[in-house]
């Protein structure tokens, strides 16, 4: 295990910048999430590690020694695939036994059977390893994926959105079995997903990404209840943050600069309508069983946020909200710093 | 589920499938008649062959393999009296129509010559066809749409109208009649089609397969042989049989450039003459020697040659 690093690293495909100046550090034994929509730029930086890609400038370091110019089986990085990563034409012992059995490793089979196996007990697919590769099911599949990275010791794993083609059930669980891992094994993980309860829940940092460019870098409560700018606050949270005119907020006495303000669920209260605030009408109610979501129109701006159920709200109710120190942004989209948001 | 499946909108209903049936198999009856005649002609007497109205079931006869195999001369009958009495079944088959054996006939080098020629050009086009697939599926080519569509142009032409040159050029490098010469030929007419059919199913093999062998350790060469070649075996199943069947059917080229040494089947099998005229049970006999090899292939491959046909026109 080792650390790495991308040092102002730039690569265009085209017309169109993948990755600008991006400079990242993945300290030993951390689990980074970047978190990105489609076309980010998540990828890419992987691919640029992994050596898949060259970069058009900047450096790879890995273990202190800069790969930049290397072919990716020097670097002595893993690589999980988003999908298609296992050989259909090889059995699952086989293909966990794959990168072992390369021309730069060369393992003896007994040291491969014993580590082959070693894996398939951790990912519980110890049954399968005689079975054609296409023969199993999706989740199964994707635990040989995992597998086969960690049959290795790489100085980094590279994840690229593993868990995404997983029903909702096996994602929740191959999240904390890999969270597990992880821990126990003290591995070093470049994770990237677009799916912000994995990077929550299994970052140690999270790198915030738009349009090849690292916005923010820090824990997840640090990105979650200090986001840098409106862009990372939209980021995290479900429902998402309500942004709305800073000026509809008025009674809050928001700072001199802010243009916009974000409303986190926990950032408003619901109270009736006998109670002082700001008015606000119940549009529509989503019961989704242990909570409500809310869908509000504060004048005619639309706003989601959650409700116990034992709030009964419908469809016409008129309410009065309640906001508590919300996030502010000036016309730039940065996040202007507040009392409670500096602690 | 049988109740539902009757009016399913994607299996086809108990009447269609009759209907398609009896349409395959009058198609196969039609297809398969010829070859069943060829068959059945090589079996008769040379008279039974050309009777009319034709006889479907005749007195089965070997002599036209023998006669196929063998070159023969005519002799008195005080000759062949003169003669000890013939060792084997052929010679006394060859001796009651007052005939000696002079020899074995051309027909074994011959079809070596086709066998060579046929799978030696097929090998070779379908190497080159395999690592030019792979190169324009995955590396950035200069112009790689412009080499493409030049290698599919040098298809667009009758190949007869290049027969005059070709001609002038193999006999100006001494490849006239040889061997070396019709594979080289067959190769070049066969590389463009194997190129094309080629790049579109390495282009639907993942490049993830390659890019997590070579993270896993292995080089670029490496992973095409370990990964990519297994995956891309229906294709080169299919693309094989493809060429082959062109080289081994291909006639117009091989009586302009072979005579002797390098002659191929095809324009062999028509000048099979007996007395008086064509020995039609010795030409059915070399025809159904020489389609048999193809058949077998086809056979064998069928299952790769059906999934190859279809590989690309259904997304997974």
């Amino acid at each position: 295990m080792a650390d790495i690093s991308l040092v102002d690293v730039s690569k265009r495909f085209g017309t169109m910048d993948a990755v600008r100046d991006l400079s990242l550090s993945v300290a030993d034994g951390e689990f980074v999430v970047l978190l990105g929509p489609t076309g980010a730029g998540k990828t890419t930086t992987l691919r640029l590690i992994a050596g898949l890609e060259r970069p058009d400038h900047g450096s790879v370091v890995i273990r202190g020694r800069d790969v930049t110019r290397q072919m990716p089986a020097e670097r002595d990085v893993a690589f999980v695939f988003q999908q298609y990563s296992l050989y259909p034409h090889l059995t699952v012992y086989d293909n966990l036994a794959f990168p072992l059995r390369s021309p730069a490793r060369r393992m003896n089979e007994a040291f491969i059977r014993r580590r082959v196996q070693n894996v398939a007990e951790l990912l519980h697919i110890g049954q399968k390893l005689a079975n054609r590769a296409t023969a199993l099911s999706g989740g199964e599949m994707q635990r040989v994926a995992i597998g086969r990275a960690l049959v290795r010791e790489p100085a980094v794993y590279l994840m690229d959105e593993p868990l995404s083609s997983l029903d909702a059930k096996l994602r929740a669980e191959l999240r904390l079995e890999l969270k597990r891992i992880q821990r126990e094994l003290g591995t070093t993980i470049l994770y990237v997903t677009h799916d912000q309860i994995e990077a929550m829940t299994m970052a140690d940092r999270i790198g915030v990404l738009s349009d090849g460019v690292l916005i923010q870098l820090g824990t997840p409560r640090e990105i979650y209840e200090r986001p840098k700018s409106a862009y990372v606050a939209s980021r995290l949270g479900t429902p998402p943050i309500n942004l709305m005119p800073a000026e509809l907020l008025a009674s809050q006495s928001p700072p001199a600069q802010a243009r916009t303000v974000g409303l986190r669920t926990e950032h408003i209260r619901i109270l009736s309508a006998d109670r002082p605030g700001p008015r606000a009408r119940v549009h529509w109610v989503e019961h989704l069983g242990d909570q409500n979501h809310v869908h509000l129109k504060l004048d005619a701006h639309p706003l989601v946020t959650l409700a116990d159920p034992a709030q009964e709200l419908k469809a016409g109710d008129e309410v009065s909200l309640e906001f508590l120190e919300p996030l502010y942004f000036d016309q730039s989209g940065d996040r202007i710093v507040t009392d409670r948001a500096r602690t | 589920m049988s109740t539902v499946a009757a009016h399913s909108v994607a299996e086809p209903s108990q009447l269609a499938k009759t209907i398609g049936g009896m349409l395959v198999a009058t198609y196969a009856i039609i297809a398969i008649l010829p070859l069943l005649w060829i068959f059945l002609t090589s079996f008769k007497t040379p008279t039974d062959s050309i009777s009319y109205p034709p006889k479907i079931i005749s007195e089965s006869s070997v002599e036209g393999y023998v006669n196929l195999f063998t070159t023969r001369t005519r002799q008195t009958p005080e000759f062949l009296a003169s003669l000890p009495p013939p060792q084997t079944w052929y010679e006394r088959l060859v001796r009651s129509r007052n005939m000696v054996i002079a020899g074995p006939s051309k027909v074994v080098p011959r079809f070596i010559n086709s066998i060579v020629i046929g799978f030696g050009s097929t090998f070779l086009a379908v190497c080159l066809g395999t690592i030019a697939a792979y190169a324009f599926s995955r590396f950035r080519v200069p112009l790689a749409d412009d080499l493409l569509f030049f290698i599919l142009s040098t298809r667009m032409m009758p190949p007869i109208a290049v027969a005059i040159p070709i001609y002038l050029m193999f006999r100006n490098l001494g490849l006239t009649d040889t061997k070396l010469g019709m594979i080289l030929l067959y190769t070049a007419v066969n590389v463009s089609l194997a190129v094309w059919l080629l790049k579109g199913f390495i282009d639907e093999i993942p490049r993830e397969y390659e890019e997590a062998a070579m993270v896993d350790g292995y080089s670029r060469l490496q992973a095409f042989f370990k990964v990519v070649l297994p995956q891309a075996i229906t294709g080169i199943a299919a693309t094989a049989i493809f060429c082959l069947i062109f080289a081994w059917n291909e006639y117009a080229f091989a009586v302009l450039l072979t005579s002797g040494d390098a002659q191929t089947m095809p324009p062999f099998i028509p000048f099979i003459i007996g007395e008086g005229g064509q020995d039609w049970p010795a030409v059915a006999a070399a025809t159904t020697l020489f389609f048999l090899p193809i058949l077998l292939f086809t056979v064998l491959l069928r299952r790769h040659l059906l999934r190859g046909i279809t590989f690309g026109a259904v997304r997974k």
